[in-house]
């Protein structure tokens, strides 16, 4: 069982190789090193500052676009071109295929972020000529990132079971956004009448996945420290979201008469 | 059970699991996380960055950073902390996203002006924000009304309040209200000149009968407020030309200090107090009154009648 | 022990707005195919044969009955080990090449690594693709597709093999490398359900066949009773004076004339007054042949005697 998802997630992770994904990794050095060199030039005081905003950004809005664009096809595109036939006829359960290609792309996810966080950290250097141990509280928020990724891969993954890729994706930055927003979106919610609406709103809200607790990208680049609960907190909240979409998704795969 | 029934059944189990564990955690994230979203405006550089990262959905972002402003409120309030070092920050933001928002600046100007644990405690913020709101939005009579209310109420300052109100009665379709206030607060600070020209004019143009009647009282007060200083005035010169207090009105008369006897408003003669002062012979009928009122007594606080109902 | 058994196995769809209309793909299908037989499953696209393997294969779900293979049911993991399966005109993923996709289909098939390495490049060869290990998939012709196909199926030593049309849009050489590859696995002792619409590869191949129509399962027969029946005609072809043809006619045979060659269907009770024409008019005999029923004669037969019996029906 464990062989046959690793192999699912391995050819997963070769499949988006080979799709060119990881080229957005030369974007996103050329854009590092213009920034270093941009902002080495000028000296006012938040270079620093500017660079870590700059590049944990990128970071993560790159990923997240990643997340996004393989994650809603990676169901849909296999029923389609039936890709998907040869391979429910062997000993696959269709629940490890899911895991599977869950694993592939998050892997896919992780080992971009690797990279990229490579070259975020040689356009530190090369700004501040040294690093410091302040540097390393930016891997909190590099960390917090990628739990973002294994959200975003769970929900486009899941919108991947039973939607096509265009209202899939509307749906995935759509529920991004509305994460980004997550805490005003709880506090709206909690403004409202109270009555049947008020608990719909309420419920709603709390569902959509809670990116702003993960972004802590202001906080790190000021060299605020971020509390070790947080971290578990946080660790142990997108781990149980990105398994309820999960297991959301092999309920529905599970069930679904393919073409 | 078939595989198949048998996967449905453990994945629908680890669903409903996860989803309970995700809230649970959310629940904790949340309360690490109290006023964490908020203490990133601290550490945005200027309004304008923020304005120019909205991408041009400033409106909802001014929603967005209004409804933070009135979490934060609460939340600081709830503590009892005292402090509300984030209101002006916020408030700066969503009126800069904004400057139409016109409940932020209404609302946001009191929480500034009122004194800890209520509000911020900074009265001058609250006349600077009130008057940025009044720059953007020149024909709002309500903030005028509120930053009236924060000259009288928080920084006492009587004349700027009536004429915070003053201004705002001139705008369009303002409350008629406006106008009182303005009377009532140059009254009360002492500017009886202005106060009984607004009154007046009250008095002229409403058909009100509640309002009238509070016009005339407030005028019927103003004179005695007038009018007591100059009695005593006199009595204080004859005083120093005879070297002794007159014993009563007739005698003043008779000196020549007065040409009749001195009646208030509602037609009754004035008291002359054995120590010189003057007083009213019936207090109680003559509200507003600061002047002409025996030893101890408070003058009345600002009385102000309900407005008519349209 | 049969290889194969299916046991009222249905699909219906409900299509349509609110979804109130039902569309009956396959109608209960009782059938048994035994070990080591080719088994050949007939009929026109539409007919049911597609759904059939799909609901085998667990690609989707029957709304009613069930299927054993190998004594097992259908649904079981362990099956799928024993099991490969070619679709219609299949799709790979395009990014890797032959080997890598045999070698990922091994692995998830549960061949050990080491065999893994013996086995892909020998299916390759046998399947006549043995240069094109580094080749991607997305640059392979329909044809090698197809290999690949087949490729797959097989590499894990199965011993029940379903194809799908196999050797559809195949040129006559790419059909008769599939059929002789398809006799290899036969003489290995492997189960093969087939299906097909071109009648003449279920001929050559088949020890049995079904005939599907409109999701129904019209009959199963042994092949060769089907059409060795009876040859109550024989074709005669000969050269000679094309008017004989009348008097061919005359004896109740059907004549094809090209050129000087006639080409004649004769009852076999006329044959010998039919040779005798040919002798007294000095006509150059070329060849006598029993005809046999085909397939397709067969099979058109059926389809037209069901059609007249269900328009019978009320």
């Amino acid at each position: 069982m464990t062989s046959r998802i690793a192999w699912i997630a391995f050819n997963t992770f070769r499949e988006a190789v080979r799709e060119r994904v990881l080229y957005n990794l030369v974007f996103f050095a050329l854009l590092m090193v213009a920034s270093a060199l941009l902002f080495g030039g000028i000296s006012i005081g938040v270079e620093r500052l500017f660079l870590i905003n700059l590049g944990l950004t990128s970071i993560s809005l790159f990923g997240v676009l990643i997340a996004i664009f393989l994650g809603i096809g990676l169901v849909f595109k296999e029923i389609e071109k039936r890709t998907l036939y040869t391979m429910l006829s062997r000993p696959v359960r269709r629940w490890e295929f899911i895991v599977g290609k869950f694993f592939g792309l998050a892997g896919t996810l992780v080992v971009n972020t690797f990279f990229m966080a490579l070259g975020f950290y040689a356009a530190l250097f090369y700004l501040a000529r040294t690093l410091t141990a302040a540097d390393a509280s930016l891997l909190v928020a590099i960390y917090f990132i990628v739990l973002q990724f294994l959200m975003v891969t769970a929900l486009a993954l899941f919108f991947s079971t039973f939607s096509s890729p265009v209202l899939s994706a509307l749906f995935a930055f759509s529920l991004f956004i509305a994460g980004s927003f997550a805490e005003d979106l709880r506090a709206f919610a909690a403004l409202s009448q109270v009555g049947s609406t008020r608990w719909l709103a309420i419920a709603a809200a709390y569902l959509v996945p809670n990116f702003s607790a993960l972004n802590v990208i202001s906080s790190v680049a000021h060299g605020h420290p971020v509390a070790g609960a947080l971290i578990l907190d946080n660790t142990l909240y997108a781990l149980f979201y990105a398994g309820a979409a999960l297991f959301a998704s092999i309920l529905i795969f599970e069930h679904r008469n393919l073409k | 059970m078939s595989v198949r029934k048998r996967t449905t059944v453990v994945s629908s189990v680890l669903l409903a699991a996860s989803l309970v564990g995700s809230m649970l955690m959310l629940r904790r994230v949340d309360a690490l996380r109290t006023g964490a979203t908020l203490e990133e405006v601290l550490y945005v550089t200027s309004p304008r960055t923020v304005k120019r990262m909205s991408l041009g959905y400033d409106g909802l972002m001014a929603d967005i950073y209004w409804t933070r402003v009135v979490q934060y409120f609460g939340r600081q309030h709830q503590a009892r902390t005292r402090r509300f070092d984030l209101l002006l920050p916020l408030l700066d933001i969503t009126a800069t996203l904004d400057p139409h928002l016109i409940v932020a600046y209404e609302f946001g100007s009191f929480f500034l002006a009122q004194q800890p644990p209520e509000g911020a405690g900074q009265p001058d913020a609250a006349v600077d924000f009130a008057e940025r709101g009044i720059r953007e939005n020149p024909t709002e009579w309500r903030l005028y009304y509120h930053l009236g209310f924060i000259h009288y109420l928080e920084r006492k300052d009587y004349k700027a309040a009536a004429e915070a109100f003053q201004r705002g009665s001139e705008v369009p379709n303002a409350h008629p209200w406006l106008r009182t206030m303005a009377a009532a607060m140059a009254q009360f600070g002492g500017d009886t000149r202005t106060a009984r020209f607004l009154w007046q004019k009250i008095l002229e143009s409403t058909q009100d009968k509640l309002i009238r009647a509070n016009a005339v009282k407030r005028l019927r007060a103003l004179e005695v407020d007038e009018v007591v200083p100059a009695l005593e005035a006199r009595v204080q010169l004859y005083h120093q030309n005879n070297g002794h207090l007159p014993a009563s009105f007739p005698e003043m008369i008779a000196a020549g200090y007065l040409r009749g006897l001195p009646r208030d408003p509602l037609g009754y003669p004035y008291k002359l107090m054995p120590d010189g002062r003057v007083e009213v012979e019936s207090p109680d009928d003559l509200p507003f009154i600061n002047k002409g009122l025996p030893p101890g007594r408070q003058p009345n606080f600002l009385y102000i009648p309900p407005p008519a109902k349209k | 022990m049969a290889a194969i058994e299916i046991s009222g196995l249905e699909k219906t769809y409900s299509v349509g707005f609110l979804r109130k209309r039902e569309v009956r793909a396959l109608r209960p299908l009782n059938l048994t195919v035994e070990d080591g037989e080719v088994f050949g499953c007939l009929g026109a696209n539409g007919a049911g044969k597609t759904t059939t393997l799909k609901l085998l294969m667990g690609i989707i779900f029957p709304t009613g009955g069930s299927a054993r293979i190998l004594g097992l049911d259908y649904r079981d993991p362990r099956v799928r080990a024993q099991i490969g399966f070619l679709p219609e005109q299949p799709y790979f993923y395009d990014h890797l090449t032959a080997a890598e996709l045999l070698e990922y289909y091994a692995q998830l098939s549960g061949v050990p690594a080491a065999e893994r390495k013996r086995r892909v490049p020998r299916m390759l060869e046998r399947v006549g693709l043995p240069d094109v290990g580094g080749l991607p998939l997305r640059k392979f012709s329909k044809g090698m597709m197809q290999r690949v196909g087949i490729a797959q199926a097989v590499l894990h030593d199965p011993k029940v093999v379903f194809l799908d049309e196999p050797m559809s849009g195949l040129d006559p050489i790419g059909r008769r490398e599939v059929r002789d590859l398809m006799q290899g696995l036969k003489d290995e002792g492997k189960t093969i359900f087939f299906s097909t619409h071109i009648l003449s590869d279920a001929e050559s191949l088949c020890d049995r066949v079904a005939v599907l129509h409109q999701g129904e399962l019209l009959c199963v027969e042994k092949v060769g009773e089907l059409t060795t029946a009876k040859h109550d005609h024989m074709e005669v072809l000969w050269q000679g004076d094309a008017a004989l043809a009348k008097d061919f006619a005359a004896l109740g045979a059907e004549c094809r004339i090209t050129g000087d060659q006639v080409r004649a269907v004769v009852p076999e009770a006329k044959l010998n007054a039919a040779l005798d024409l040919l002798r007294n008019h000095r006509a150059r005999l070329i060849s006598v042949i029993p005809v046999r029923t085909t397939l397709e004669d067969y099979f058109l037969q059926r389809l037209a005697g069901s059609a007249g019996s269900k328009e019978a029906k009320p």
